[in-house]
């Protein structure tokens, strides 16, 4: 089977066999950044370009690097330095690039479905690397691909999302991409971070963290924006981190073998203390490796073909 | 359809290629044996398996995935798996024996080529065929032929073998 897609939008419509066809071709790539060279000619002549309509650090460099590594020629254009602050629409601004002749675009945009009509009324590949708090389709694979690399797979697995569900593409993605694959997903926040409805995803919904661990494999802590604090969402944050923040008496609630993912930035002491985040249960750094992999994989898949 | 080659002519041959390889290679201390996917791999195990069983002594053997050095990228219309690349061993200042089925246009064994660089510095490569059927398009050659068989263009040769075919055997076929 081949990957026939234009675009990776989201996992929502992905299946089974796409998701695990995207991680398994990830390996060979995981294995190449293993090399003394950890470069492939395999996109050369091809051009990519991250367009970021919202701050991220860690997406674009991976991203970056995965294209990189892949020897696609790269362009990166955020809103700071961009047009877009002069009037330009999401699609004028497509278009002006796709005329100097480009192969790929990455968006990250602050709008849900923002790469989605953008794939529909442009030829190139499209990859939503994060539209608003819809989907992050590439951070979903890589905590697949973590947790398959950990625990030999993802059937039957328990799996806790922890933290601002309501805001966070992170876990959406993850809840299509994780149920997809036979586990089983818990979401924990307080009520005003859980988005309403969201049982029909096919999740079971805790509000105590004592109770959403029992018995897990892999506990999900998501990034608690600290502004989110002035919006009433969150009475305060040190009563956020009282209730859940993940501490070690907390985490034996969990399977013994249990692990901790993230998927950056952390706030320490936050979301988890530096002890956690830095101990031997934490996937945290992994989860950044896997990452460039995984968005190798995803490259060669849209881009290596005619 | 023709059969060029059965379960036995195939096995003389590669214990042919076994002997010569060994022949030029009196030094066994540096050589490593490596197949390109899929059908080489599993020759290359095969020459290996033998080598050691004249020599006595267990060659590094591993297996080599071309896909992503292809030069026809943007040329098909999906692009093919990309298989695992399994060389567990360093390669620099080894002598690396390179084993493919067919030898066509030379384009597989470039991309190779230029894999193994990737992996270091190899004091020597060698080239080891079961099938040369000419019309090269790069000037590639092999070092060790099992068979050299005239073909034309339309026509396909198809190496099967046991472990993922079923049967031992090589094949000239006509492009439908």
């Amino acid at each position: 089977m081949g990957f026939k897609r234009k675009d990776l939008l989201g996992m929502e419509d992905l299946s089974k066999e796409e998701i695990l066809f995207i991680l398994k071709t990830a390996e060979s790539f995981r294995a190449v950044l293993e090399r003394p060279i950890r470069k492939v000619p395999t996109l050369r002549g091809k051009t990519v370009v991250n367009l970021f309509f919202e701050p991220s650090t860690r997406t674009r460099m991976s991203f970056e690097l995965a294209e990189k590594r892949l020897n696609a020629d790269v362009l990166n254009f955020s809103t700071s330095d961009s047009s877009v602050i002069k009037g330009e629409t999401l699609l004028d601004t497509a278009r002006n690039i796709l005329a100097m002749k480009v192969d790929c675009l990455v968006l990250r945009h602050p709008s849900p479905g923002a790469p989605h009509l953008l794939a529909k009324k442009i030829p190139v590949s499209v990859i939503n690397a994060g539209d608003g708090a819809h989907e992050h389709p590439t951070q979903a694979l890589l905590d697949l691909y973590t947790i398959r690399e950990k625990k030999g797979g993802v059937e039957g697995l328990k799996i806790a999302i922890i933290g601002d569900i309501a805001h966070s593409r992170v876990a959406r993605s993850n809840i299509w991409a994780l149920q997809k694959l036979g586990a089983e997903v818990r979401v924990c926040a307080p009520p005003t971070l859980i988005p309403p409805l969201v049982e029909k995803m096919g999740v079971r919904v805790f509000y105590s963290q004592e109770d959403a661990l029992k018995e897990v494999d892999i506990i999900m802590m998501l990034r608690i924006q600290k502004e989110r604090q002035n919006t009433g969402l969150l009475p305060s944050l040190a009563e956020y981190i009282e209730l859940f923040s993940l501490t070690e008496e907390r985490l034996s609630l969990a399977k013994p073998d249990a692990l901790i993912m993230h998927p950056g930035p952390v706030n320490r002491g936050v979301e988890l203390p530096a002890k956690l985040a830095d101990g031997k249960r934490s996937l945290i750094l992994n989860q950044v490796t896997n990452g460039v992999a995984v968005r190798m994989a995803v490259l060669y898949l849209l881009l290596g073909k005619s | 359809m023709a059969k060029l080659m059965g379960k036995d002519e195939m096995r003389r041959a590669l214990l042919r290629l076994s002997h010569q390889i060994l022949e030029k290679n009196r030094e066994i201390e540096d050589l490593v044996v490596i197949g390109i996917h899929r059908r080489g791999v599993t020759l290359a195990e095969r020459i290996s398996k033998m080598m050691e069983e004249i020599k006595g002594k267990k060659l590094p053997t591993g297996t080599l995935d071309i896909t992503l050095y292809r030069d026809d990228l943007t040329r098909i219309a999906y692009q093919p798996m990309v298989r695992n690349t399994n060389i567990l061993f360093p390669i620099d200042e080894k002598k690396v024996v390179l084993v493919d089925d067919v030898l066509y246009t030379g384009r597989t064994v470039r991309a190779a080529i230029d894999a193994l660089l990737d992996f270091g510095r190899p004091k020597k490569i060698e080239l080891v065929v079961l099938i040369d059927r000419g019309h090269r398009q790069l000037p590639i050659r092999a070092d060790y032929v099992g068979k050299n068989i005239p073909t034309s263009p339309e026509e396909m040769v198809e190496v099967r073998v046991e472990e993922l075919d079923g049967t031992d055997e090589v094949l000239i076929l006509k492009r439908i």
